[in-house]
């Protein structure tokens, strides 16, 4: 009994980390599937960028008017723009892609494969001699990184545009101190590791969504089940990934001096 | 010409339970099988298990020399091709149409043109009454013609081992004589291996030349279709004769008292044994023997009236 609950949380991550190998080698077995991936892509496109821009519009804003608030208070408006940088760029954007890629991608991703599963369509492919994995986990995988990239790139433009509306329409900031403050404490690593962040989230998700879907069983409950836990697990599994991520970079890159 | 299937000794659990144990049974060549049991006996998982998609527990199946049970996914592959399945709803790819879903197979492991595999699909899918439905989506289609879909699927790379799951649930009366009979053309015509999984009595008294029955977590009988209809062993009459007197119950099995309660009665007299079904094509089927040969080769009596009644197949004599 007490075995059992170390036990079964131990065989799903083990089960999901061989899972997650064998994308990886499946994704250098040719012919790599072009045309799957490129419909997918468009897919998970279509069901994310809507939100994703609504998602982005406040976050930037909130971040505007809450450090823009405090700012004020110190004297220190001109660093405004900064500090949007700092947690548009290298967090809120890459958090916001994590929970709209998890959400809306990794949820139909899930929904599909579950009920690929219980319609035993994924047996049928495999007695006719085709590997999921390689036809249809392998493309969607790679589709959620581009866009979980992608997304991350619109996030934060959307994002910093939003605090630059908050902090000098509505806050009477100056445009010049908003822009002049980006240089002095963002720089280029800080996009990439954003990206980066956003690479493996897509990957993440996708990978989750596709284990669990794969996995469901016992009819249409099992294919909410799934769904639901990937979501659950993918959550949370990016988020502590965030923190580790964000932490290395923290150690590996110096922060810009002023 | 079809392949043999062996298989000795296999167990199957998930988890603590049991599905069934040490089952043995060989599927004769190019001979159709057909294996009845009650609902959850694990039919089904007993066929997933043929084509390596669950792997037993215990004990092997041996296909052309592979044993599908222990061999690498590599071999698994390759033996797979020798395979038709037929999978309880269908399992039609639901992104694409009927033709598609059918032509599947051909543009996976063919190099055939795209008119050849035309030809090919249009011909399984007359073979199958869906000429009308190929634009269809599997969604927008009844369960019965999905199935037929399956069937058309399975058929197109010409196995040599066909797996068929409960062809008759979901379908009419009609279609079901209608596919019953396709069954016996295409043995008689490719050849094949047949197991066929069924409720449906009437399937499993007409159609195969082999039957087993599989019953509380093992197998009861397997045997040329005879020797099951003239047996008199309680759960196989009572199965195959759709009865309520006997051991099975409701439930998986009937508890102690109603069995004791059961027991001064008899079982009811078998019902004569009926013809089998033959090729209406004008073929002869390989496994095909003469009505009550094996009940006269091995001294057993059939109930009175067998094999008396008129063939089925229109044109054949009796
Ligand atoms: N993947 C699985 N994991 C756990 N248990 C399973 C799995 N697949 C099947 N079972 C169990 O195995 C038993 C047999 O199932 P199976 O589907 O083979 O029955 P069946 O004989 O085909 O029944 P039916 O005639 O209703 O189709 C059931 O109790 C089912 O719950
Ligand atoms: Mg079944």
């Amino acid at each position: 009994m007490s075995l059992g609950v170390v036990a079964a949380p131990a065989r799903v991550a083990g089960g999901l980390f061989a899972f997650m190998l064998d994308v990886l080698v499946a994704t250098f077995r040719f012919p790599f599937q072009i045309r799957e991936f490129l419909q997918q892509a468009w897919f998970i496109v279509t069901v994310t960028i809507i939100p994703t821009i609504f998602v982005a519009i406040p976050f930037g804003a909130v971040i505007a008017l809450q450090v823009g608030g405090l700012i004020r208070q110190f004297g220190a408006q001109s660093f405004t723009g900064s500090a949007a940088v700092l947690a548009v760029v290298r967090e809120a954007g890459p958090i916001a892609t994590a929970l709209l890629i998890a959400g809306a991608a990794g949820s139909a991703i899930a929904a599909d494969f579950g009920a690929r599963r219980i319609r035993e369509e994924l047996d049928a492919m495999m007695v006719l001699g085709i590997d999921p994995i390689h036809r249809l986990v392998v493309p969607r995988v790679w589709a959620c990184v581009l866009v979980a990239v992608a997304l991350n790139g619109l996030v934060t433009i959307v994002g910093v545009a939003g605090g630059y509306f908050f902090n000098v329409v509505l806050q009477d900031g100056t445009p010049g101190a908003y822009i002049a403050s980006f240089s002095a404490l963002a720089q280029v690593p800080d996009l990439l590791q954003a990206m980066i962040k956003s690479m493996i989230f897509g990957f993440l998700a996708a990978v989750v969504a596709a284990y669990k879907g794969m996995n469901a069983k016992g009819g249409p409950k099992g294919v909410g089940d799934a769904v639901n836990e990937s979501v659950v697990i993918t959550f949370t599994l990016l988020f502590v990934v965030n923190f580790v991520v964000s932490a290395v970079y923290m150690q590996l890159v110096p922060p810009k001096g002023m | 010409m079809g392949a043999e299937v062996q298989v000795s000794h296999l167990t199957k659990k998930f988890g603590k339970q049991l599905i069934w144990g040490d089952v043995s049974l060989t599927l004769p060549a190019g001979e159709i099988s057909v294996m009845l049991g009650p609902s959850g006996t694990g039919k089904s998982v007993f066929l997933k298990t043929l084509i390596g998609l669950i792997k037993p527990d215990e004990g092997s199946v041996i296909i052309e020399g592979v044993d599908i049970a222990t061999c690498s996914e590599r071999q698994l592959y390759e033996v797979r091709k020798l395979f038709g399945v037929l999978f309880q709803d269908g399992a039609m790819f639901g992104s694409m149409t009927l033709y598609d879903n059918v032509a599947f197979p051909l543009r996976e492991h063919t190099k055939k043109s795209e008119s050849q595999i035309r030809q090919i699909v249009m011909e399984k899918m007359e073979l199958t009454g869906l000429i009308g439905a190929e634009d269809k989506l599997p969604g927008e289609i009844s369960g019965g013609m999905r199935k037929r879909a399956g069937l058309a699927r399975a058929l197109v790379l010409d196995p040599q081992i066909l797996l068929i799951d409960e062809p008759d649930s979901g379908l009419d009366p009609v279609r079901t004589a209608y596919i019953n009979q396709l069954f016996i053309d295409l043995n008689a015509a490719i050849d094949a291996t047949f197991l066929i999984v069924t409720h449906d009595i009437n399937t499993a008294r007409t159609v195969p030349d082999n039957i087993g029955l599989l019953y509380h977590k093992h197998l009861a009988m397997f045997g040329p279709r005879e020797m099951l209809l003239s047996s008199t062993e309680p759960v196989v009459a009572q199965f195959l004769n759709a009865q309520r007197v006997g051991p099975i119950g409701m439930s998986e099995e009937k508890d102690a008292d109603q069995l004791a309660a059961e027991a001064g009665f008899s079982m009811p007299p078998l019902p004569p044994i009926t013809r089998q079904l033959e090729p209406s094509n004008g073929l002869r089927r390989r496994a095909q023997r003469p009505a009550g040969q094996w009940c006269r080769e091995n001294g057993v009596v059939p109930p009175p009236g067998s094999f008396e009644d008129a063939v089925a197949a229109p044109g054949a004599s009796a």
